[in-house]
């Protein structure tokens, strides 16, 4: 995750143009991480009108609200303004989650010519058997927990780390992972804002979810998987 | 009409359509072949909005229309209807539907379809072709006696929407206890009803109200919406309905 914590009033000026010096006290900046591949590289299973929406609008606009928002509290704090710090509790936590959710997101995905789609293999693949039976299994399983979700939100597979157990989990708006238990790790999110998919598969959300699994990144979730459970 | 409605007529209101299959005695007596073929049985209709799909072009496309009417207004009705197969709540009008669903906070597995169903009715009828603007009268002496003026309703109208985090709407409601008109915010289905509140305009912020035309530009339209779309015709016989239950004050006499 692109985290910056600038030190200087120099380096803020770089990266912000020559605008406000907020840094005195260092506070922290988020910024927009680049795509590792390009917008189209993932049709037809999705469009790269939303790639393209999704990540220059959509997830751009999580970051540069929630540095906003930290930008604030940081006064708050400082001010010793007690209702403003908890009044912004709610933009950070939804606009910190975007950031974070959609970072994730993107790393979960890949080209089919770069190998997105093909099912995982090694360690995950066998926990995967042994907590939901079988890997077709757990894409019913997430296919009709993301369908299900009311609103916006996202469906997960989650690493419990503690119990080193596989479950999916579905968060609603941009709440991550982590307010759902705070030993889980996201191996997996699916995004299933209407943004994420309406250009193209418009109401049908199921579609999109089929679709999806064609350009999933296993080998990402393979790995996170055997670094967590190491 | 643009779609067809499972081969019954749109209802003119939102009141049960049919008895529920549990009641054979019924069914009996108002045997209907057209219904015997088809395993859904509607309670209630897709109801349709009161002009054409394409008539709020440009603000909202034929297409968007079509689309959110036709297909998304159309599952919740489906979804309500299934549920309604095998669930207790039978010879409800939706409003009480809606109301009694809500469960005090505890929603029951029939609220969000049937929220949503009469939501997205109450939204149709909240737009007009060649709407927007703003109202005159009664409503508009409202609407600065609650507000200060029409100019901080719309601000507030507009900034409200745009600080709803997710999917949800945004609402001009009467206040029944308060006497006054405010703008609400619900998230997702939840309908203002079940706080005793008397809608008066409804705004779907859900993506798909808007994405097809504004993609995500929800303050283009939003704005619109108040330029063009709302219908103050309808606010109008709303707040007059409104106030056989809410005592707004002194009755205004015209003069003459
Ligand atoms: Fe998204
Ligand atoms: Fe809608």
């Amino acid at each position: 995750m692109a985290l910056r914590t600038l030190t200087s009033k120099k380096t803020l000026a770089l990266a912000l143009g020559g605008v406000r010096p907020l840094v005195a006290r260092g506070v922290a900046t988020f910024t927009l991480p680049d795509l590792p591949y390009d917008y189209g590289a993932l049709e037809p299973a999705i469009s790269g009108e939303i790639m393209r929406l999704h990540h220059q609008k959509h997830h751009a606009t999580y970051v540069t609200n929630y540095n906003k928002a930290l930008e604030q509290l940081d006064a708050a704090v400082s001010k010793g303004d007690a209702s403003s710090v908890v009044q912004l509790q709610g933009a950070i936590k939804f606009n910190g989650g975007g950031h974070v959710n959609h970072s994730i997101f993107w790393k979960n995905l890949k080209p089919i010519s770069e190998g997105g789609g093909e099912p995982p293999h090694g360690k995950l693949g066998w926990a995967i058997d042994e907590d939901f039976g079988s890997f077709e299994k757990l894409i019913k399983k997430m296919n009709a927990e993301g369908a299900a979700v009311q609103g916006s939100g996202w469906v997960w597979l989650a690493l419990d780390k503690e119990a080193k157990k596989l479950s999916v989990e579905t968060t609603a708006n941009q709440d991550p992972l982590v307010t759902k238990g705070a030993n889980l790790v996201p191996l997996l999110g699916i995004d299933v804002w209407e943004h994420a998919y309406y250009l193209q598969y418009k109401n049908v959300r199921p579609d999109y979810l089929n679709n999806i699994w064609k350009v999933v990144n296993w080998k990402y979730a393979g790995e996170e998987y055997e670094n967590v459970t190491a | 009409m643009l779609l067809p409605t499972r081969g019954l007529p749109a209802a003119p209101s939102l009141s049960p359509a049919s008895p529920p299959p549990s009641l054979p005695a019924l069914r009996r007596r108002r045997p209907n072949p057209s219904r015997r073929s088809s395993k859904v049985v509607s309670y209630y209709a897709l109801t349709t909005p009161p002009y054409k799909p394409e008539a709020l072009e440009p603000y909202m496309s034929k297409r968007t229309v079509e689309l959110h009417w036709g297909k998304h207004q159309q599952d919740y009705v489906d979804g309500l209807n299934k549920q309604l197969a095998t669930s207790p709540f039978y010879g409800y009008t939706l409003e009480e539907l809606v109301k009694e669903a809500y469960n005090n906070g505890n929603p029951l597995p029939e609220y969000n379809n049937a929220a949503q169903v009469w939501n997205h009715h109450f939204f149709w009828e909240s737009m007009q072709p060649d709407g927007g603007g703003s109202p005159e009268g009664g409503v508009l002496r409202q609407i600065e006696k609650d507000f200060g003026s029409f100019f901080n309703f719309r601000e507030e109208f507009v900034r409200s929407a745009l600080s709803l985090l997710g999917s949800g709407w945004v609402w001009l409601v009467l206040k029944r206890n308060e006497k006054k008109l405010a703008v609400v915010r619900t998230r997702n289905a939840i309908s203002p009803l079940a706080a005793g509140d008397i809608p008066i305009i409804s705004l779907d912020l859900w993506e798909h109200a808007y994405y097809l035309d504004y993609k995500d530009d929800r303050r283009a339209y939003v704005s619109n919406f108040m330029d063009h779309l709302v219908s103050w015709n309808s606010v109008t016989l709303r707040m007059m309905r409104a106030e056989a239950f809410v005592n707004l004050g002194e009755p205004n006499i015209p003069e003459f």
